[in-house]
C-alpha cells in the first residue's frame, strides 16, 4: 500500500456496539426515524418505503440484513441514504455520527472469523487506537439476488 | 457555432415539411390533375431548400433541388402525373427524410443520393415519359467520328445545351465503349456517370438510363455531358474506370433550334437555367436565404410556440408537489375546522384543480403524429404484397399523453402490418367471396371515460378460432378440452404468447410470431389492455386501451387492518357490504354470488400478509375490481375514500413486489400502496 497521502472519508455507524463504515461518496444523506410504510412479500430485512421529500426510498433494516436480533428504534437510530449504481436505499443503523479519515494503510483485509457479519459484505476492517471499524461493501449488502438465507 | 442554435429548429420544421410533402403526395396520386397540391409541394421543398443550404447541407438543398425541377416541369404541364413518377418522388422524400434524421442523431447529412438524382432527372428531361413536342434532328458537326453517336434532341434539350454554351458550357458528345468481356456492365456504366456527375451535367444518354441499367446495349454507349473542363480532361477520367476500352469525347455544336411556340420556349428556358444554375448558385443561396424566412411559413391557422419537453416534464414534476401539499392542507384544514381557512383552501383546490387540467393537457398531443407515417407505410405495404388497400383513419385528433404517444406507435406499426399481410386476402381472393377488390382498413381513435381507444378493424379473412386452438393445444397453452370452454376473446389472446403464429409461411413483412408478445408487453407497459374481436370470413378488429394520464389518478382508498391502500378508480365496478354469512365456497375459493354473477373474493389481510391488530366483524367491506370480463372482489376492513393522487414509482430496488404496481404520497405525508388489481384477477 501506498504510505501515507490517500485517506479515505468514511462515515461511521453502530450496529449492536460494533462499529461499522461506509465511504462518503456513497452516502447521500442522513435521516431520522420516520413512517414507514410496509411493503407486503418482500425480503424480511425489506422495512419498506419511507416518503423523502416526495421520492419513495425502499428502507432496509441492517441488523435483519445481517442476521442480528431485532430492536426497537430509539431516539439514536438513524436511516442512512446510501446510493450505488442505480439505486438509492436507506439503511436503519442504531447510531450514526461519526466522520472520519482513515488512511489507507491502517486497512487491511477482514479476518476470516465466522463474526455476526458474513464475509461477503466486508471490505475490510481498520484499526484505529483501541477501535476496530469495519468496513462495508454496500453493493453487496444491497444486492438482493445474494442474500444468503438469514433463516431468522 | 452558432449554427447550433437554430439547429433543432431546423430539424423540427424540416420534418414538418417532409411529413406534408408525404400528405400531399399521397392525395395528389388520388388527384393527379389537381395543380394546387403540386404548389404545395413545391412550396415545401422550396422551403426546405433554401433552409438546408443556409444550414449548409448541400447534399440536402441539391437533392431537394432536383425534385424542386421536377415539381415544377409538372405544375407547368409538361410532365404528366403518373405512379411511377411519384415513387420516384417518394423515394426522393424518403432520402430527404433518412438525410434530416442522420442530422438529427449528430451526423453530417451527406448521403449518396445518386441513383435519385438520376432518375429525377431522367423524368425532368422527359426521358422517363414521351410527352415533348416531336424531336428535331439535329445534323452533327462535320468532323463526327463517330456514325452511331448521333443524337435526338429535342426541344427541350436544346435549348438546355444552348443556354449553358452562352454560359460558357461545352457541351460534349462522349462515346464510351467497354472491354468485350465486362461482367457487370450496369456497374460499369454507373461509375462513368459518377465520373461524368463531378465534371458536368448529363444530360441524355444513348440508350436511355433505364436501358442501361437494364444492361440493354452492347458495349457502348454515349453520354451528352455539359462541363466546363477540357475534353482531354474528361477523356483522362473516364478512362480511369476499370473495363473501358475506349472513350471518344467530341464537342456537339447545336444549329439555332427552329422557331417554337413563345410560352414553351419561356417555360423551357426557366427550367434550363436552374439546371445550369445549380452548380453555381449553391453557394450564392447560402446568402440569400435566411431562417426567419422558414418562420414565416408556420401557423397555418393557430399560433403556437414550441417548448422544451423538458421543461414540461419539470412543471409536471413541480405540479405534482403541489397536489401532494394541496391535499396535506385539506387534511390540516378539515381538522382544524376554521371557516376562514377552509374557504381559502377550497378555491385555492379549485384554482389548482383547474391548473392541473391544464398542465395535463400541456403534455397531450393528437394522435395525429403517430398515425400520419401510415397511409405512406401502407402504400408501400400494398404495393409490396400486391394487395388493394383502403386505409382509413378516423379520431386523428384524439390527444394522448405524451409518453404514451411515443411508446404507442411501434405496435400500431405491428398491427397494422398484420392486418395487411394475414388480414387482407389479395384481391382475386378477394373477389371470389364476393368482397371488393379493395380490403379496407380503418384506424380508429377516440376517448372514453378515463381511456383512449385505439382500434385496428379490418374487413380480410378474420381469425379463425379452431386454427388457434389447435396450435396453443400443440404448444400445450391449453388442453383440448379446456379450448372448449373458452370464449372467442379468450381462445384470440392466445395469439399474444411468444413464438405463436398461424401463419403458413414467412413472409418478409411477418409471420415469424416474435411481434405479438411485444406489442402486448408495451401495451400493457403504458397501463392498457389490448383484445380481438373476429369473425372468420368477416375480419377482425384489435381493440387498445389505455390509460388517459399516467401519473395523476384517481383511487379509492381503504383500510386494511393498519395499513392504508390505494385502489384505482378505473379497475372499480362498485364496493359492497356483505354478510359473512354471504360467503359461499366454490372449490375452496371463497366466493359470493353478486347480482348473479359468481364473484371470486381475494382477501387482503392474507395476501399482503398484514399483520392483525382488528378483530373480524360480521359485515365484511368488498371492493368489486373488473379486469376485461373477470372480476372478483376484494376484501378490506374499510372504505376511506375517494382521491386523486400523485403516481410514484417503488424505483428499481423494489420494481417487482407482487400485486402493487406504485406508491402514492398521503395527504398526511405517508406513503400507500398501490394495489394492481390485474395481478388479484386470475
Amino acid at each position: 500500500m501506498s504510505e501515507q497521502a490517500t485517506a479515505l472519508k468514511v462515515i461511521v455507524f453502530s450496529l449492536l456496539d460494533e462499529e461499522y463504515a461506509i465511504p462518503v461518496s456513497q452516502v447521500r444523506s442522513i435521516e431520522k426515524v420516520q413512517h414507514i410504510t410496509r411493503v407486503p412479500r418482500t425480503e424480511p430485512y425489506v422495512k419498506g418505503v419511507i416518503n423523502l421529500r416526495g421520492v419513495v426510498t425502499p428502507i432496509i433494516d441492517l441488523r435483519t440484513r445481517f442476521g442480528m436480533p431485532e430492536t426497537d428504534y430509539s431516539d439514536s437510530t438513524r436511516i442512512i441514504i446510501v446510493a450505488t449504481e442505480d439505486v438509492e436505499v436507506g439503511v436503519v443503523v442504531d447510531t450514526a455520527n461519526d466522520v472520519m479519515d482513515i488512511s489507507m494503510d491502517t486497512i487491511e483485509p477482514p479476518p476470516e472469523i465466522v463474526g455476526s457479519v458474513e464475509i461477503e459484505y466486508l471490505e475490510g476492517v481498520a484499526k484505529l487506537d483501541k477501535r476496530l471499524l469495519i468496513l462495508l461493501n454496500l453493493d453487496k449488502v444491497l444486492n438482493p439476488d445474494r442474500v444468503s438465507k438469514i433463516e431468522g | 457555432m452558432e449554427m447550433d442554435q437554430y439547429l433543432e429548429v431546423f430539424i423540427e420544421e424540416s420534418k414538418e415539411h417532409l411529413q406534408a410533402c408525404n400528405e400531399h403526395l399521397l392525395h395528389l396520386e388520388k388527384e393527379p390533375e389537381n395543380i394546387t397540391i403540386v404548389n404545395e409541394i413545391f412550396r415545401s421543398a422550396h422551403t426546405l431548400k433554401g433552409m438546408a443550404a443556409t444550414m449548409g447541407y448541400e447534399d440536402l438543398a441539391s437533392l431537394t433541388h432536383q425534385m424542386e425541377n421536377v415539381l415544377d416541369a409538372i405544375r407547368n404541364m409538361k410532365i404528366e402525373v403518373t405512379p411511377s413518377i411519384l415513387d420516384v418522388v417518394f423515394k426522393a422524400v424518403d432520402y430527404l427524410e433518412e438525410m434530416i434524421f442522420s442530422i438529427a442523431d449528430g451526423g453530417d447529412g451527406k448521403k449518396d443520393v445518386t441513383d435519385v438524382v438520376l432518375l429525377l432527372k431522367k423524368i425532368e428531361s422527359g426521358e422517363h415519359n414521351t410527352e415533348l413536342n416531336t424531336s428535331t434532328t439535329v445534323e452533327m458537326n462535320a468532323e463526327s467520328k463517330h456514325p452511331a453517336a448521333k443524337a435526338n434532341y429535342d426541344d427541350f434539350e436544346l435549348t438546355v445545351i444552348q443556354q449553358s454554351t452562352e454560359q460558357g458550357f461545352n457541351c460534349y458528345e462522349i462515346t464510351i465503349s467497354l472491354v468485350d468481356d465486362c461482367l457487370l456492365k450496369a456497374a460499369r456504366v454507373f461509375m462513368v456517370f459518377e465520373v461524368l456527375e463531378q465534371v458536368g451535367e448529363i444530360i441524355k444518354s444513348i440508350p436511355s438510363v433505364d436501358q442501361l441499367e437494364e444492361e440493354q446495349f452492347q458495349n457502348e454507349f454515349t453520354v451528352t455531358l455539359l462541363s466546363m473542363e477540357s475534353a482531354e480532361h474528361i477523356e483522362k477520367r473516364i478512362m480511369k474506370v476499370s473495363e473501358i476500352d475506349k472513350v471518344v469525347v467530341q464537342y456537339f455544336y447545336s444549329k439555332e433550334t427552329t422557331s417554337q411556340p413563345k410560352e414553351l420556349i419561356q417555360a423551357q428556358a426557366e427550367v434550363a437555367p436552374a439546371l445550369v444554375e445549380k452548380v453555381e448558385h449553391e453557394k450564392t443561396e447560402k446568402e440569400t436565404n435566411h431562417a426567419p424566412k422558414s418562420n414565416s411559413k408556420n401557423g397555418s391557422n393557430h399560433k403556437t410556440i414550441r417548448v422544451n419537453i423538458e421543461r414540461l416534464d419539470i412543471l409536471m414534476n413541480l405540479f405534482e408537489e403541489l397536489v401532494i401539499d394541496r391535499g396535506r392542507l385539506e387534511q390540516i384544514s378539515k381538522d382544524l375546522n376554521h371557516s376562514e381557512l377552509n374557504e381559502t383552501v377550497e378555491r385555492m383546490s379549485r384554482i389548482s384543480g383547474d391548473l392541473q387540467n391544464i398542465i395535463l393537457n400541456m403534455r397531450m398531443v393528437p394522435v395525429e403524429t403517430v398515425f400520419n407515417r401510415f397511409p405512406r407505410m401502407v402504400r408501400q405495404l400494398a404495393r409490396d404484397l400486391n394487395k388493394k388497400i383502403d386505409l382509413q383513419i378516423i379520431g386523428a385528433e384524439t390527444e394522448l399523453d405524451r409518453t404514451v404517444i411515443d411508446e404507442i406507435g411501434d405496435p400500431l406499426v405491428h398491427l397494422l402490418r398484420n392486418a395487411l399481410d394475414h388480414g387482407i386476402e389479395t384481391p382475386d381472393v378477394r373477389l371470389q367471396s364476393g368482397k371488393s377488390e379493395a380490403g379496407t382498413v380503418i384506424l380508429r381513435a377516440y376517448h372514453s371515460g378515463n381511456h383512449v381507444f385505439i382500434e385496428i378493424e379490418d374487413d380480410g379473412a378474420g381469425i379463425s378460432r379452431d386454427k388457434v386452438i389447435q396450435k396453443a393445444i400443440n404448444k400445450g397453452l391449453v388442453t383440448a378440452k379446456g379450448g372448449e370452454s373458452l370464449t372467442d376473446s379468450q381462445v384470440f389472446d392466445f395469439i399474444f404468447s411468444s413464438g405463436f403464429s398461424t401463419a403458413e409461411k414467412v413472409s418478409g413483412v411477418s409471420g415469424r410470431g416474435v411481434g405479438l408478445d411485444v406489442v402486448k408487453n408495451t401495451i400493457e407497459a403504458l397501463g392498457g389492455t389490448i383484445t380481438i374481436q373476429s369473425e372468420i370470413g368477416k375480419g377482425s378488429m384489435f381493440s387498445i386501451q389505455l390509460p388517459l394520464t399516467l401519473s395523476i389518478i384517481s383511487v379509492l382508498l381503504v383500510e386494511v387492518q393498519n395499513e392504508k391502500y390505494a385502489i384505482p378508480l378505473s379497475s372499480i365496478i362498485e364496493t359492497a357490504i356483505i354478510k359473512k354469512s354471504d360467503i359461499l365456497h366454490a372449490h375452496n375459493q371463497k366466493v359470493i354470488d353478486f347480482r348473479g354473477k359468481v364473484v371470486p373474493l381475494v382477501d387482503l389481510k392474507e395476501i399482503f400478509e398484514v399483520p392483525i391488530s382488528n378483530e373480524e366483524d360480521d359485515y365484511l367491506s368488498i371492493v368489486i375490481v373488473k379486469k376485461g370480463d373477470k372480476s372478483a372482489g376484494l376484501i378490506v376492513d374499510s372504505f376511506i375514500g375517494q382521491q386523486e393522487i400523485v403516481l410514484k414509482s417503488l424505483g428499481n430496488y423494489l420494481s417487482n413486489v407482487f400485486a402493487i404496481s406504485g406508491a402514492t404520497i398521503l395527504g398526511d405525508g405517508q406513503v400507500a400502496l398501490i394495489i394492481d388489481c390485474n395481478a388479484l384477477i386470475k
